[in-house]
């Protein structure tokens, strides 16, 4: 990963290029973080995938997570690789909750790292993020006619009715 | 090139076949939707979540502690990896540093793991392709593999044996001299397995230049471990960071070179014979020293002070009441499972029960390349395909 000054810099480089992008940076568990706009989401993954001396060309993984009561609410996680340098940096999407039947929205990111598009729809399968742009936004491990965000904090565990048909048919 | 051999004859109307949720071929739930001309598939859509089980979500709802069963059960082939990378999230999280001696437990133990998921893989997919005694050949090596693990663990699968700041024994009395049995038999064995399929006609042409997809493409589609290995990309995590006590072993990285499945059944079979080769310098380097991390505030004390220490007995309470606390952090923690590349990503807010757990499964990313793997290629092959792609759809569901 790249060490403090590297990360400042980046951020440094960033903040020129796009003003605002970035909303805080620092290390977590001694790894390099990012935290942007969503608003500019495209643009930072951009830049680090192709700029010359960063080429944070592979994306291990992306997920999303839920930090009610904390605002903003959701962020969507980007575990970007070099592979050469053997570096990973972290890019953190915060997102807020538009409230009331709305679901937060947040480019697709398919375009540029095409392994995304599974784990894209894992993300909108669970946590209702809705990702612009992307090919196929469906459910992928829910079946298609659930309801609901399960894995969003405010979704209690077990708040899925079983009905057992033997036991209803035989004693209910 | 299947057109070609098609000829006139070929038919035109494409027809939409189901094939899965329940079929050997698929190994495990996976329904496949494809699109067929004649015998030529044109469009396949993979269909997943048939065993879902919300792991992540139920994660939630325990103590640290009580989630490595959990993640275990995710890809159940490959549960020693599963377990390090939680337990090495979470004690990156808490900065616990692990003894020297579960260091190299655990390498011997994930390492064990992946010959025996290998074997698995290596036995049901040739079994696909027709070589039925494969499986018996295959499955025998696997059983002695699953004898260590009970004999070390208590259990053949899902044994729960890594702990968060260690393993939670040592080995046994006898574990090294049965282990180093298998060491001894385990090259003559893989040779065998060389010897009935590497000139075996009909595992050749059903593999040879089959579900090709260039290492850049794979590379775009996240595709990693032995499939993108077999394309000629030498990227091994074990290699390429620092976890455990990996940079100690000598051990090659296997590489193919057009990336057909021929290559990618002769990458594994050669990382089997690697593997056995860190078991062996693992077991020779085997330090003495504890297990397990002398911390109680993460680790339960020895059973035999309960009886003694009120300290002792009041930390174990804790422990196994509440759990232990984590300050709130988040990491991503990734290891090289059978598979590729197996990641964790823990968050914690400072209670007993981490806020979220999830897993980079490979076999969910690795799936994306299955469409290209398959597409203008006889269903044949597609089925081989599959084979070679070992998903573990535990893991791909969750």
């Amino acid at each position: 990963m790249p060490d403090a000054p590297g990360l400042e810099l980046i951020r440094g480089e960033i903040e020129a290029a796009y003003p605002g992008a970035v909303v805080d940076s620092g290390f977590a568990q001694e790894r390099a973080v990012l935290s942007i706009d969503p608003a500019h989401l495209l643009d930072v993954l951009r830049w680090l995938r192709g700029r010359p001396g960063h080429e944070y060309k592979f994306l291990s993984s992306l997920h999303a997570a839920d930090y009610l009561p904390a605002e903003p609410r959701f962020a969507v996680h980007y575990e970007l690789l070099n592979r050469d340098r053997v570096e990973r940096i972290r890019v953190k999407a915060l997102l807020a909750d538009p409230g009331e039947g709305a679901l937060p929205e947040l480019d697709s990111c398919v375009e540029l790292f095409p392994t995304a598009e599974f784990q894209e729809r894992e993300a909108f399968d669970f946590f209702g993020i809705v990702f612009r742009g992307h090919p196929d936004l469906t459910r992928i491990l829910l079946p298609e006619d659930y309801v609901g965000w399960p894995q969003r904090r405010d979704f209690p565990v077990g708040g899925e009715p079983v009905t057992f048909t033997y036991n209803e048919r035989n004693y209910g | 090139m299947a057109d070609a051999l098609l000829g006139e004859d070929r038919t035109t109307e494409v027809m939409t076949v189901n094939i899965g949720p329940h079929h050997p071929a698929t190994h495990g739930v996976l329904r496949l939707v494809v699109d067929l001309e004649g015998e030529v598939v044109r469009e396949v859509r993979p269909v997943i979540g048939y065993v879902h089980t919300g792991i992540e979500k139920s994660c939630e709802d325990k103590s640290y502690w009580k989630v490595i069963p959990f993640v275990e059960r995710m890809d159940y082939v490959s549960y020693f990896f599963q377990m390090e990378a939680f337990c090495g999230a979470v004690e990156r999280l808490v900065e616990l540093e692990i003894p020297e001696r579960a260091k190299y437990l655990r390498v011997i133990f994930l390492e064990l793991n992946r010959i025996h998921s290998h074997l698995v893989w290596l036995g049901t997919t040739a079994l696909d392709l027709g070589a039925i005694s494969m499986l018996w050949y295959c499955f025998r090596e696997r059983d002695r593999i699953l004898d260590l693990f009970e004999m070390a663990t208590g259990q053949r699968m899902h044994t729960r044996y890594f702990q968060v700041g260690g393993v939670i024994e040592d080995i046994p009395l006898g574990f090294e001299a049965k282990l180093r049995e298998f060491i001894r038999d385990m090259p003559g064995r893989v040779e065998q397995y060389q010897a009935l399929l590497d000139r075996n006609e009909v595992f050749l042409q059903r593999t040879k230049g089959t579900g090709i997809v260039s290492r850049e493409r794979l590379l775009e589609l996240g595709v990693t471990g032995p499939l993108l290995r077999a394309a000629g990309e030498p990227w091994d995590l074990r290699k390429a960071f620092d976890y455990l006590v990996y940079p100690e072993f000598d051990f090659k990285v296997p590489v193919g070179t057009v990336g057909d499945n021929y290559d990618r059944y002769r990458v594994r079979v050669a990382e089997m014979v690697e593997s056995v080769r860190i078991v062996e310098q693992a077991l020779d380097g085997l330090p003495e020293g504890p297990h397990i991390a002398d911390d109680r505030k993460y680790v339960l004390p020895p059973r035999s002070e309960l009886s003694t220490s009120m300290e002792s007995l009041i930390h174990h309470f804790k422990l196994v009441t509440e759990g232990y606390r984590v300050g709130p952090g988040e990491i991503y923690y990734a290891i090289e499972s059978p598979r590729g590349e197996l990641g964790c990503f823990v968050v914690a807010d400072g209670s007993a029960k981490p806020a979220r757990v999830h897993f980079r499964d490979p076999s969910f990313v690795n799936l994306q390349a299955f469409r290209e793997m398959s597409l203008d290629g006889y269903i044949a092959d597609m089925i081989a395909s599959l084979g070679m792609l070992d998903p573990i759809l535990g893991g791909v569901d969750r």
